[in-house]
């Protein structure tokens, strides 16, 4: 099977040139410019531009034992509807992914199933607790690509320590959900004049960023290197700047959400709104794109969390956190950052292509010559309105219905597969 | 109030302060200070929502608000229902929209309802056709409270322009607060609020209260002086060492009573904690106007059910004009 991209502009992290791609049984065979070649399916994409796949740090596929939020089938498709060719899930499933068994259903479900690569996260305690260090080695050999408690924080400091000595002897990227959950004061919502107004409880931005400082130090203390997940408020950015100058090996991820929306998306008590850590103020918005401007954020991850309408058609304060990502996580970022001229589109492709495969230590997020095809393009020309009722993942808990965006992903390749063409599921 | 003029509020729900224009504010007052003449008078019972039914479905205990809407809705004529929410299908797991959904259906014209988790009169609104009366709702607003506090105010200084209304205690928990602070400051007057700092909700100044450094300069020259109920069932970390030493430093007395205006009002939503936020000689006070708080309670809630529900009953044009030409001894602005 042969496949040629033709009539499309080439991104990676090092250049944008006008190119051709020519992909041979899954493997990418030729980049050059304008040349024919003897082909089963041309994919005429002018105007577009093609990506090395993208690749999600960190979401919520919900299987096991949430299927009814989401599972590996629709959400690899939901996935792959946003450009993802790779995804890293998260172990807050029920039973938890702190063992080998759930590991490899993971695994072998996605084999089966799925329409792009998964990689699960390993717990880094058993039951997220925070208390006993899971089995790491046995799920690093399932297969894992990182550890994380990623929904919880360890909040015990010494077993912290210890996730990170213990993940470093198996190479297992540590990934820190930062948050001091004594001082988070059962907030739903951020803490400010609009929590107040609304009658809310309030989570001080203060909770995320001293769990940030502690694991930092943690880090630096104990030479680990560690991955801080959806940064959300300017003295964290500013935090992990000063300790990135001092050498320390801390990379980090923020998510859409986090420099699109504020505070302000809670008013009415718009429950899809509710995410933790929860939207902040504009401030954080502007330090944040500063952020990944400069290189202190090296990461644009999904934190793609399905949740059933149920659990969000409810009191604010009984709400699930958290809100589907896949589907427009690329729209939104090429429309907040790329257009306004924040950052290149080559920039763009390192903070959500590149550097996620690097710190989650995959052989993925490239587009040359020799590797497997996994490859997104993007039409950034195409204008419309985002309808959470056409996404494909089973949830639909969207703060982002009825917003404006640029850009479209008209086709999705993993392994040479064409999973997405003409902007539709092609699987 | 002048006579035959229209009363009207545009409103399907009173879900918070927030969303009632000063316009609006006035009306229901003056609406409520006809109410309070029937509730003098020698017959209570009028007809202006007969054959309609009110439901009072409160998820939080109370017994002020609960009676005082449940007679103001008889007084008025309606049909009342009590649910009792822990013996109700709630207790078996059943969703706020669902149990919203089924009154709706059994053909409620209010709900009233009490809920300890703010925004959730708002997401029952969205769900039924009934108008919803916010009786109170987690931390966010409790509008009748602050509708009955400002009638009170009014009654008394004939204005809410340009008064210094002080708030204390515990502003952190409180709904009366919140509510009060946007009426005051949407009526003219001058919330100053005071309380311990580890009690003051984030950005509170920006609602337009005035954050006073001590309880001193809070009910220095004060018109009003507002005691907060100290919720001491939602104390449950430490925001507070002990409830002596709450009284000693945060308490309202007569010594500190002294700074402000002679004739100041001293009020309190109740029910009181006697010796914590406020002394007994305080409660029983001679400026103390605790009591009538509670009637002035009953007539506006009478007022807003009329507004709210009353209309389609009304529809007697002579019947509408004598509950609104009743005398009323002052015209309000």
């Amino acid at each position: 099977m042969k496949i040629l991209i033709r009539n499309g502009i080439v991104v990676t992290d090092e250049y944008e040139k006008s190119l051709d791609v020519l992909i041979e049984d899954g493997v990418i065979s030729r980049i050059a410019e304008n040349f024919t070649a003897d082909v089963d399916i041309v994919l005429d994409v002018e105007g577009s531009y093609v990506l090395p796949g993208l690749v999600d740090a960190h979401c919520h596929l919900r299987d096991p034992g949430y299927e009814y939020k989401e599972d590996i089938a629709s959400g690899t498709r939901s996935a792959a509807m946003g450009g993802f060719t790779s995804v890293a899930c998260m172990p807050n499933t029920n039973p938890t992914a702190d063992n080998k068994t759930v590991i490899r259903y993971i695994i072998d479900k996605a084999g089966r199933e799925g329409v792009v690569h998964v990689f699960p996260i390993g717990a880094m305690t058993k039951g997220l607790k925070g208390e006993e260090l899971s089995e790491m080695g046995e799920m690093k050999e399932a297969g894992i690509v990182g550890v994380s408690d990623d929904g919880c924080c360890v909040e015990n400091a010494s077993v912290m320590k210890k996730v990170m000595l213990y993940a470093k002897m198996f190479g297992l990227p540590v990934i820190c959900h930062c948050e001091d959950s004594k001082l988070a004061e059962e907030g739903v919502m951020n803490e400010g004049e609009l929590s107040t107004r609304m009658g809310l409880r309030g989570k001080s931005k203060a909770a995320e960023e001293i769990m940030i400082a502690r694991d930092i130090i943690l880090s630096q203390r104990f030479d680990v290197p560690v991955h801080i997940c959806h940064v959300s408020t300017a003295l964290g950015v500013e935090i992990i700047r000063k300790a990135k100058r001092n050498g320390v090996k801390v990379t980090a991820e923020t998510c859409p959400h986090y420099f699109t929306l504020t505070e302000r998306a809670c008013e009415g008590y718009n429950t899809l709104a509710k995410v933790n850590p929860p939207l902040r103020n504009e401030e954080d918005i502007e330090a944040i794109i500063q952020g990944l401007c400069d290189g202190t954020i090296d990461i644009i991850a999904t934190d793609h969390a399905p949740h059933h309408i149920d659990e969000k058609n409810v009191e604010f304060d009984k709400a699930a956190s958290g809100l589907v990502g896949f589907e427009t996580a690329l729209p939104l970022s090429y429309t907040a950052l790329v257009k306004p001229g924040h950052m290149s589109m080559s920039e763009l492709v390192r903070k959500m292509s590149v550097k996620p495969a690097e710190i989650l230590k995959i052989d993925k997020g490239k587009l040359v010559e020799g590797k497997m095809a996994d490859i997104t393009v993007f039409n950034p020309n195409t204008e419309y309105t985002i309808d959470t009722d056409k996404f494909v993942s089973k949830s639909k808990n969207s703060p982002f219905h009825g917003f404006h965006v640029s850009g479209r992903v008209i086709a999705t390749i993993v392994n040479g597969r064409i999973v997405v063409k003409d902007g539709k599921l092609a699987v | 109030m002048k006579e035959g003029m229209t009363v009207n509020i545009n409103k399907k729900d009173i879900l918070g302060i927030a969303e009632l224009s000063r316009e609006e504010i006035t009306t229901i007052l003056d609406t409520a200070a006809v109410m309070k003449k029937i509730i003098q008078g020698d017959n209570k019972k009028t007809n202006y929502l007969r054959g309609k039914t009110v439901l009072i479905l409160f998820y939080e205990n109370s017994t002020r608000t609960r009676v005082s809407f449940e007679l103001a809705a008889k007084y008025m004529g309606a049909d009342t229902i009590n649910i009792n929410v822990s013996a109700s299908s709630v207790a078996k797991g059943e969703t706020l929209v669902d149990t919203g959904k089924t009154l709706n259906s059994m053909g409620a014209d209010v709900i009233v309802i009490r809920h300890g988790m703010s925004g959730a009169p708002h997401l029952l609104a969205k769900h039924v056709n009934a108008s919803v009366i916010n009786a109170g709702d987690g931390m966010h607003e409790h509008p009748t409270q602050a509708l009955l506090d400002m009638f009170t105010i009014r009654e008394y200084y004939k204005t809410l322009n340009g008064l210094k209304v002080a708030i204390i205690g515990d502003i952190f928990h409180s709904r009366v607060a919140r509510s009060n602070i946007i009426g005051l400051v949407k009526m003219g007057a001058k919330p100053v609020i005071f309380g311990p700092s580890t009690l003051m909700p984030s950005e509170i100044e920006k609602m337009g209260a005035e954050i006073a450094p001590t309880i001193n300069d809070a009910i220095r020259e004060a018109d009003v002086v507002m005691g907060l109920r100290m919720q001491l069932e939602r104390q449950k970390s430490a925001l507070f060492p002990s409830k002596s030493e709450y009284a000693k430093f945060f308490g309202i007395n007569h010594a500190n009573l002294s700074l402000a205006k002679k004739h100041a009002l001293w009020m309190h939503p109740g029910p009181v904690n006697r010796g914590v936020e406020m002394t007994s000689g305080v409660i029983d006070g001679i400026n103390s106007v605790i009591n009538e708080q509670v009637t002035n309670g009953v007539a506006v809630r009478m007022a807003l059910l009329y507004l709210l529900a009353g209309r389609e009953s009304c529809r007697d044009v002579k019947q509408r004009a004598n509950i609104i030409s009743l005398p009323v001894q002052e015209v309000y602005v």
